[in-house]
């Protein structure tokens, strides 16, 4: 499948290296194969549903909460996983400890743990009779069965990602503007949110969104731990299975059109974020 | 704060900058202790859980539940799966990571966005997918039918949401290694005679092999730990298409937490292994993969 690069591509700059047609041409068709064509069959199978039917499905009372749901425990887990992240981070980078390099690598527990697994641990801890649960209980706070435990199972599942996304920005960081920071005559407490601060800000919103988006999204860790209670904690992935399991494609198929939507919206923002990041911060790198 | 350095004894100024530009010993252990807490309860506390409730009854319990015949082959399945699913993306990884890295070509910023879109994609939609493109009422099922075919319910399946899920990994750590490489290797060996393939192998392929083992490494464990995507095509049939989070799921809604968490906990020890040997990577070869994930 070797094709003549020079009268082939002639989109792409000439070079000495051979192997582009080859390289590209087994990328495209496997990316269109795997990716695009199941992809934009969904796409399809949705716009065959005509707008007023797939308006309905859309915004069918459970549907709706159940995707409020997922972006709700989404969005606090994102915010629990941004504040202890970047404190996370900072301890990381910036003190020493005993025990720091098996917690920097324990950071990524989640990405390596299968989300089934984290699912039945946490609900064990977090259940009323759990060891977490147990001491919940008697000051009246509930955890697993409500959709605090969803939140429980997000944060597990986004914490790497924010810590991941900060820390290496934090190391980057130059002492000398922290000295000059000191030496205008600020505190520490000035110097971290007026100075150190504003700078993470771009990598801290990027760990924040993906987060988030793979928060909406998940599945394997929050099932067991939610009690999937309709209307209360019934997360958008699991309806899109139980409507698949009623044969109801339609409905699955509109649920899942939504979700797929608004995490390309995410993905949109994360990436106008770094571009505004690398435009805003790449002056002085 | 105002730094009188011509009449403060020669120690003391290093100490207030120092003062100055890190925190009071308060704030720092305070930090520290949040932070080993949130670890500690929402890391440590979880996968400890996992050892401690298979072993719960004795060890012996532990391996009668792994001796389960169902238990066994869906242990077999998970390997058969990962065992084709990583060497696909492996293949399609380098393939993309040479085009992406090594050319200079229009809409490449846009196939690489492309390549990571499975990753921001829901696992119970990249498994629906596949219902709606093989299922009874779509546009192949029939053909499928008639021939006989089976591609859900079965490892076929099983592999597309896979590859699927995991298709992004290895491309996504090899790109941006190969990037900060640059292409004077495999041009000297050109230049020296070598052929396409001779460069290949003998100069980019040992450049980035710890790059490409990482990725490989991130790639299996999402691959035997997949379970929405894979939820959704295999249909469940006991012994023959439950993959092991899928029995985990199983034994668990049985009320068998013995044999749930056994399995596991077999799942939590491949994790770990995951973590020392990707630790592992990142301090011996440091140079060797991207520059991303070196710390």
């Amino acid at each position: 499948m070797a094709f003549r690069s020079s009268t082939r591509w002639r989109f792409r700059q000439p070079s000495v290296i051979p192997g582009f047609g080859l390289a590209l041409g087994v990328t495209l068709t496997w990316l269109t194969l795997i990716v695009l064509i199941p992809l934009s069959g969904l796409i399809w199978r949705s716009s065959g549903l005509g707008w007023s039917s797939f308006m309905a499905l859309v915004l069918d009372e459970r549907t709706v909460n159940a995707l409020t749901i997922s972006f709700g425990t989404a969005f606090i887990a994102a915010v629990v996983n941004l504040f202890f992240g970047v404190i996370l981070a900072w301890v990381l980078v910036r003190y020493r400890f005993p025990g720091k390099r098996v917690i920097d690598a324990m950071v990524d527990l989640p990405f390596a743990l299968p989300t089934a697994v984290a699912g039945i641990a946490l609900t064990a801890l977090y259940a009323p009779n759990g060891w977490i649960g147990s001491f919940l209980e008697p000051l009246g706070i509930k955890i697993a069965f409500t959709p605090a435990g969803i939140v429980v199972a997000l944060v597990f599942v986004g914490l790497p990602f924010v810590v991941r996304t900060v820390q290496p920005v934090m190391e980057e960081i130059d002492k000398e503007v922290e000295e000059a920071a000191a030496t205008l005559g600020a505190n520490r407490y000035q110097t971290i949110s007026r100075v150190l601060l504003p700078g993470l800000l771009p990598a801290g919103l990027t760990g924040f969104a993906l987060a988030f988006a793979r928060g909406v999204g998940e599945y394997g860790s929050v099932i067991f731990i939610a009690g999937n209670l309709p209307y209360v904690s019934e997360i958008a992935p699991l309806l899109i299975i139980i409507r698949l399991e009623e044969f109801n494609y339609p409905a699955a198929t509109a649920i899942a059109t939504v979700m797929l939507f608004l995490s390309f919206i995410m993905l949109l923002v994360i990436n106008s974020i770094q571009a505004w990041s690398r435009r805003r911060y790449s002056n002085g790198a | 704060m105002a730094l009188d350095t011509s009449t403060a004894p020669s120690a003391a100024p290093s100490k207030l900058v120092k003062a100055a530009t890190s925190e009071t010993r308060f704030a720092r252990r305070t930090l520290i202790i949040v932070a080993l807490g949130f670890v500690a309860l929402f890391l440590v506390l979880p996968l400890a859980t996992v050892f401690i409730e298979a072993f719960r009854k004795g060890p012996a319990e532990f391996a009668t539940a792994l001796r389960d015949p169902e238990t066994f082959s869906a242990i077999r399945l998970t390997l058969i799966v990962a065992a084709i699913s990583v060497p696909l993306n492996l293949v399609f990884g380098v393939a993309a990571a040479w085009a992406i890295a090594k050319f200079e070509f229009k809409g490449k910023a846009f196939l690489t966005t492309l390549i990571d879109l499975p990753f921001s994609v829901s696992p119970v939609i990249s498994g629906l997918v596949f219902v709606l493109l093989f299922g009874g009422h779509s546009a192949l099922g029939p053909f499928l039918q008639k021939h006989g075919i089976q591609i859900l319910f079965a490892v076929p399946g099983l592999v597309l949401a896979t590859v699927f899920v995991t298709f992004p990994f290895v491309a996504r750590e090899l790109i941006p290694l190969m990037q900060e490489q640059g292409t004077s290797d495999e041009e000297a060996a050109l230049s020296l005679g070598a052929t396409g393939w001779q460069t290949f192998w003998h100069v980019t392929l040992p450049n980035i092999k710890w790059g490409l083992l990482y990725g490989v490494l991130l790639c299996n464990a999402r691959a035997m730990g997949e379970f929405g995507a894979v939820s959704v095509v295999s249909g469940h049939i006991r012994g023959q298409t439950n993959t092991m989070p899928l029995q985990v799921e199983i034994l668990y809604n049985e009320y068998n937490f013995v044999a749930a968490f056994a399995v596991a906990a077999v799942l939590a020890l491949l994790a770990l292994v995951t973590l020392v040997l990707k630790t592992a990577l990142e301090l011996r070869y440091s140079d060797e993969i991207a520059a991303s994930r070196r710390h």
